[in-house]
């Protein structure tokens, strides 16, 4: 009985294990993939044949066009030569004009022996945000910082060291004499804070710089703001607008969130109104009325000007960043502030403002990447910025005619920058939401 | 001990409460405050009034009644150069009413197939429209119009090419025999409107509300009773079979005018010019490479739980989409979605970098280089502008309370 019924089992049971077996064929590798993440549906077939066709056009248009031997050629009518030589259609780009005017497009009409100069300033002006961008930098580096707008701005337009120099110093003695006056009277303390410097520099820079230029003649070459142009200006118009609109914006978004109610009223009437015009017509304001609104007389730089409106202009959206920082900050943050008896300024100083601000920071970043691409809009008062730059490369008789080529180099360089500090801006807040957990 | 803040002392008020006692500070920065603005508005204004009568100005608007003199390419209402400068700003700000109309259409329309697309299970879709956002996003608007601009003016045939030459062929052609894209412009056929067509108009207004009506009416139905009626099919016939019906009644009223090429241009329908298409394009895609990633985001915030109990209902993935995620959605959608289109609304004003005759090109451009009322046409631009940020911020503010979660 035992014999059969071992005979049956064993006829039944596998003693042995299989071997592992591959997937079917249709369940691994790219086949697998390609079924589960292009040809899942019938709609996702057609979407990826549909899709593919599209690709396939669009590099069908393009690279033909972009892969040309022209790198080396000095005019458009070169470059037509050769391509009608080598027995392609004049349907192609020519490169020489990038190899020939890149310097240009960067910047502007810039003393070429003084290209460093801007070079130096975007490396000094990276190592000034270090602290601000990635934190954890010693503290110290806080005033290389501060001192960087300074040193940025003799780079760049030159001229004596004095002038900058004595800026810094008002500033310095405005602190100095906050410091000295606070245990005695705050009030009293804080008109000081803002009265010093600018007594200070209303009648004393003048004068000094001029005696000290006299004296010790340091400086660089003096380069007027006309010859500014290219990304070089987009640059200084969008950095210098987003650093001089801070403290504005700021100011501006605490008296939004303030409960007194002129303040609220008169902040938000500025925000508004500043947000409701497009950029370009501030732009046109600038160009040909902000003179009108200044002392009979007084008449300075287009490009100072368009700083000036620019500002204006930013602070108004960063207002509106900072006001969310500030409504991100827990209530339990400001009431504590409170409990623990600290004034309105102190507890926006040393509570609200310094957790506002960091959580500010991404959006503070994509208004920069914003203004950087709106800077393009100066060209229509004149400013040569690289869109600018390219009617002027047109106007040469050699590149008469010449319009892809350049819209491709600069789109590319706008890319670039705009996408890095997108995704810049990505990783930070990422970072700040894994911090606030 | 019951009053621990600043107790009111009882020898009545001295000076300097206004400064130490919170109660009365606060008013006294408040008047400092509109002091100090007062004092900085009352400068720009004494300057500008005295830069003014130093070139023998005095603020006035009445150079609006004066002749214009100068022709406008695009109007969307008769325009001669022989009407008012009032009436040239007019056209302006219907051609910017315009383009900012078509461009926020075509945006939405774009960014939420976009949105959907940049989210669907298909890996080459998903890469393509990552592609197109971040191409669009990192690069200057201005750049776009321009370059579209180039595109249509270099890259398109001239209308010359639409000949057939002796041998049959031509170097272009026409789409449909209706439509032609030049470098002129592009040419669609135009509607004529012929003795009766007004009540053909009325009756297709008056199906499309009745399928309105029927929608709302199937949804009552659905809500109260549970019981599905059929919603698109008779919607769409109520809204169509009336008026074909009648089109073929009245006599065929409203007939096509087709452009035909003729001479060294073509004749009849309707020309699109082709700054208005480059702005509006280019506005179109740009703004909807944002609008993409907002309803991307809209879509995302809607808890996975939302869908998967939709599924444990039984529901089918686009009623699932339809009724389930996309309201859910939409409450996250609309603020962000409004601040596009007033971005999409102010950068209108770039149709200077294609000669497009917006009012910042007629009130803000030639009217004010004519009249050298600087001061004046800068203000009704700004007015302009602001009062179209309000009104579309004022819309979108009651479809957003329409959609408001309705909470108790």
């Amino acid at each position: 009985m035992s014999d059969t019924d071992s005979e049956v089992i064993s006829f039944y049971v596998r003693e042995k294990m299989l071997d592992e077996q591959e997937p079917p064929l249709t369940e691994r590798g790219a086949i697998k993939w390609l079924r589960e993440n292009l040809f899942s549906s019938w709609l996702n077939a057609i979407l990826t044949i549909v899709s593919l066709y599209v690709i396939w056009s669009i590099l069908n248009g393009i690279l033909p066009w972009m892969w040309s031997p022209t790198w080396s050629l000095g005019s458009l009518s070169e470059c037509r030569d050769v391509l009608a030589g080598l027995g392609e259609s004049t349907h192609q780009a020519c490169w020489g004009v990038i190899r020939d005017r890149w310097q240009q497009l960067l910047f502007g009409f810039y003393p070429r022996e003084a290209y460093w100069r801007p070079t130096l300033a975007i490396v000094i002006l990276l190592a000034g945000l270090a602290p601000v961008l990635f934190g954890n930098i010693p503290r110290w580096f806080m005033l290389f910082s501060v001192a960087t707008p300074f040193v940025l701005f003799l780079l760049l337009w030159g001229g004596p060291i004095w002038a900058p120099l004595l800026v810094g110093v008002g500033l310095v003695l405005g602190a100095v004499a906050f410091r000295y006056l606070v245990g005695v009277n705050q009030i009293v303390a804080v008109l000081a804070a803002i009265l010093v410097p600018i007594v200070f520099w209303l009648f004393l820079v003048g004068p000094i710089a001029s005696g000290l230029s006299r004296i010790a003649p340091i400086g660089l070459e003096f380069i007027p703001s006309k010859d500014f142009g290219g990304f070089m200006l987009s640059v200084v118009i969008g950095v210098a607008a987003i650093i001089l609109s801070l403290p504005l914006g700021i100011m501006l978004a605490l008296g939004r969130a303030s409960d007194l109610f002129i303040v609220t009223k008169l902040s938000v009437i500025f925000i508004e109104i500043i947000r409701g015009v497009p950029l370009i017509v501030w732009l046109f304001t600038a160009s040909l009325l902000l003179n009108y609104f200044l002392p009979p007389g007084t008449s300075f730089d287009l490009t100072l000007r368009v700083i000036i409106m620019v500002t204006l202009f930013s602070a108004a959206y960063i207002a509106e960043v900072v006001r969310g920082g500030l409504a991100a900050v827990p209530k339990g943050q400001y009431e504590g502030a409170d409990s623990l008896g600290l004034s309105y300024w102190q507890s926006m100083q040393l509570i609200v403002l310094p957790q506002a601000l960091k959580i500010s920071i991404p959006g503070i970043v994509n208004t920069f990447i914003g203004l950087f691409k709106d800077t393009t809009l100066v060209v229509f008062i004149g400013l040569l910025d690289p869109l600018g730059l390219t009617s002027a490369i047109r106007a040469s008789t050699d590149w008469n005619g010449i319009y892809w080529e350049l819209y491709v180099f600069i789109g590319v360089l706008f890319f670039i920058a705009c996408y890095g500090m997108g995704r810049y801006s990505l990783w930070l807040e990422t970072k700040l939401q894994r911090e606030n957990r | 001990m019951s009053s621990m803040t600043d107790s009111p002392k009882s020898d009545g008020f001295r000076l300097s409460q206004l400064i130490y006692d919170t109660r009365y500070r606060s008013m006294t920065i408040q008047a400092i405050t509109l002091a100090l603005v007062a004092a900085g508005i009352w400068w720009l204004v004494a300057n500008l009034l005295q830069n003014l009568a130093a070139l023998g100005l005095t603020p006035n608007f009445s150079f609006l009644f004066n002749r214009a003199g100068y022709d406008i390419g695009t109007t969307l209402i008769p325009f001669s150069s022989a009407d008012t400068h009032l009436r040239a700003a007019f056209v302006g700000i219907l051609n910017t009413l315009l383009v900012a109309f078509l461009g926020i259409v075509l945006a939405t329309i774009i960014g939420v197939i976009g949105g959907v697309l940049r989210l669907s299970k298909n890996w080459i879709v998903r890469k393509l429209m990552a592609v197109y956002v971040e191409g669009f996003r990192n690069v200057p608007l201005l750049l776009w119009i321009v370059a579209i601009y180039a595109l249509m003016t270099e890259s398109t045939p001239q209308p010359r090419d639409f000949r057939v030459a002796d041998d049959g062929t031509a170097a272009a052609s026409m789409i449909f025999d209706a439509f032609a894209i030049t470098n002129r412009g592009v040419y669609l056929p135009a509607p004529v409107w012929g003795p009766n067509s007004i009540i053909l108009l009325a009756v297709f207004v008056l199906s499309i509300v009745g399928a309105f009506v029927y929608r709302s009416y199937a949804k009552k139905v659905l809500f109260d009773t549970g019981r599905l009626l059929p919603m698109v099919w008779p919607a769409l016939l109520i809204a169509f079979v009336p008026a074909v019906l009648m089109f073929f009644v009245l006599g065929r009223p409203v007939g096509l005018d087709y452009p035909v090429l003729g001479g060294f241009n073509f004749q009849g329908g309707t020309q699109i010019s082709n700054p208005l298409t480059a702005l509006w394009l280019a506005l179109s895609l740009y703004t909807s490479a944002f609008i993409t990633e907002i309803v991307r985001a809209g879509i995302l915030s809607v808890s996975k739980g939302q869908t998967e109990a939709a599924f444990a209902l039984g529901m089918r993935p686009n009623r699932t989409m339809n009724l389930v995620i996309l309201p859910q959605a939409l409450r996250v959608i609309i603020p962000p979605m409004t601040s596009q289109y007033l971005n999409l609304s102010k950068n209108s004003s770039l149709a200077i970098a294609v000669g497009y005759p917006d009012v910042r090109a007629t009130l803000g451009g030639i009217t004010l280089n004519q009249t050298g009322r600087a001061l004046e046409c800068m203000l009704l631009l700004g007015m302009f502008y602001l009062a179209l940020s309000l009104i579309i911020s004022f819309l979108m503010n009651i479809y957003n309370n329409s959609k408001k979660l309705e909470e108790r």
